[in-house]
């Protein structure tokens, strides 16, 4: 499905993180489905510090207007790297409106020449943004991708939001090969869990020690061997059972010396009566 | 330069990727020990640094880099390095009078509005010379730290843009690299703060983050290091996307080690 996204038209929104980047399944994407491209370049000079002529009037945002006014018939796909950029520099309000202008551009009415379907594809780094914005933008959406994964594999977890249908979702596992193609997998693959980290040899902590901490055959069959005190085994259970009758309470045995006076009301000695 | 730091980031002077941006970043502890690294490792690499310090003086950068070898003074007087000494600087701004914007232009201003001086100083300093053969590899732009000009009423999207600028003119246009210190807050509440740390860590290649202990304060182990490499997944992982170290901080040196096996506690 994820190789399918720009097909269903709309705003997809790519949730990234600062773990889990996102430019990269961009560039697939994009890859995967353009024809031909266009590239507007504001990378170099984005609020025109240079003040060049070939800076575009309006900025980023004026480009994506002008996008809007095109009477090209067939579809297209705009790709924003970064929508975040522009949610940093601009009103949420106007980066919305002008999304929802180019997104739905197909169903304009009054329009005399019909449109094809317009795809923008954005990327959104969430921890940049809080919940107000980001939320704004999620509604907006058609479909929302949002990046994770485990140990080195990456995951897209995809909800789409059909219209009159229910919104589907669904997990896709995929690296990206170094030419930028896509490529699907199954899910995390064994072999890529290391099981001990490479980098550090295992150490046995008791080779350096001033003490003995390990055991010769003979102590260790005698601790083996050994009986709990507090364990409730069948022997204990049958000296509980059957008292010995040799085994007597412990008697004391007292000579009281001179000195001693076994007085039991006053044992200490010490009251003055 | 720490040696053990570049054994675990892969890296030596003679072959260090260039276009990358590295993000350091501390978070209850004092990361400038990876600074001093930094900028030893790029003057022995023969590089062209550019060095915004607004946090130090001239003289203390000078004391470390001795220690590790590196002499910042003969390093200045044959122009290899241009050294912003912020704290001189920002008393320049007012008590001189200055034909063109002073870097530090924005600490006149009421509203402090963006950095392009700042910027022009930056592409001014590490431009190529014309003319003359190449002494130096590549260009390299150092700024401890960034958390400073928040501090100092600057706006984070201002930042945000200075460093993009810094960027797509020293990583890209010169393909020389940018090595970026960021504080992070922590528990308190900064959210200009936050906005520029993210905003930094989603545009760098390597995320080097030195953390307290979450036990406290220990003699032998000082912190903890995680390394986070920032690129695409790819089907079979060479190299592990993140790793941790705990370190201990000597005199001349950092010695690192896996969690739990500082050698004080073996």
């Amino acid at each position: 499905m994820l190789d399918s996204l720009l097909s269903l038209g709309g705003l997809v929104l790519l949730r990234d993180s600062v773990e889990w980047e996102g430019r990269s399944l961009l560039k697939a994407l994009v890859k995967k489905s353009a024809l031909w491209l266009v590239y507007h370049d504001f990378f170099r000079d984005p609020l025109n510090w240079s003040k060049t002529e070939e800076a575009l009037p309006g900025g980023p945002l004026g480009a994506l207007r002008a996008i809007c006014k095109r009477t090209d018939p067939g579809p297209v796909t705009i790709a924003l790297d970064s929508l975040s950029w522009l949610l940093l520099h601009l009103p949420c309000t106007t980066l919305c409106q002008a999304l929802h202008a180019v997104s739905h551009q197909d169903s304009c009415p009054g329009d005399s020449s019909p449109v094809g379907k317009v795809s923008v594809l954005g990327l959104l780094h969430e921890e940049l943004h809080g919940p107000g914005p980001v939320g704004a933008l999620s509604s907006l959406a058609q479909t929302e991708v949002t990046l994770g994964g485990t140990k080195g594999q990456a995951s897209a977890h995809i909800l789409c939001r059909r219209p009159r249908q229910r919104p589907t979702d669904q997990t896709q596992w995929f690296s990206i090969l170094p030419d930028f193609s896509l490529d699907l997998q199954e899910g995390p693959s064994v072999e890529s869990q290391p099981c001990s980290d490479p980098h550090i040899p295992p150490v046995d902590p008791t080779t350096h020690l001033t003490f003995n901490l390990h055991l010769s055959k003979k102590e260790r069959e005698a601790r083996d061997s050994l009986i709990l005190p507090f364990q409730f085994s069948s022997e204990k259970q049958q000296a509980l059972l059957r008292p010995r009758p040799g085994q007597a309470t412990s008697h004391i045995f007292y000579e009281p010396d001179a000195y001693d006076d076994l007085d039991q009301e006053d044992p200490d000695d010490d009251l003055d009566i | 330069m720490f040696v053990e730091l570049n054994n675990l980031l892969n890296t030596t002077p003679d072959r260090a990727e260039q276009g990358k941006l590295t993000l350091l970043c501390d978070a209850k502890t004092d990361g400038s020990f990876l600074v001093h690294h930094f900028l030893s490792f790029y003057l022995k690499a023969n590089c062209k640094v550019c060095f915004v310090a607004l946090f130090q003086s001239f003289s203390h950068y000078n004391i470390v880099g001795q220690k590790l070898g590196v002499n910042l003074t003969v390093a200045r007087e044959r122009g290899q390095l241009v050294f912003l000494e912020g704290l001189k600087s920002a008393v320049d701004v007012f008590f001189q009078t200055q034909e063109e914007p002073h870097p530090l232009q924005f600490l006149r201003e009421a509203n402090a509005g963006n950095l392009k001086p700042l910027f022009e100083f930056v592409r001014e300093a590490l431009k190529p010379v014309d003319g003359g053969e190449a002494r130096w590899t590549y260009p390299v732009l150092l700024v401890d730290d960034l958390s400073v000009l928040l501090s100092l009423g600057v706006g984070a999207v201002a930042v945000l843009d200075f460093i993009h600028y810094c960027r797509a003119t020293v990583c890209w246009e010169l393909k020389g690299n940018m090595v970026i210190l960021v504080h992070d807050s922590g528990d308190v509440e900064d959210e200009e703060n936050d906005i520029l740390l993210n905003g930094v860590s989603h545009q760098s290649h390597l995320i080097l983050r030195a953390e307290g202990l979450a036990t406290g304060f220990c003699r032998d182990v000082h912190g903890q290091l995680r390394i986070l490499w920032r690129r695409p997944s790819q089907p079979t992982a060479q190299r592990d996307q993140s790793l941790t170290y705990q370190y201990k901080i000597q005199d001349k040196s950092v010695s690192f080690f896996a969690k739990g096996m500082s050698p004080a506690v073996l």
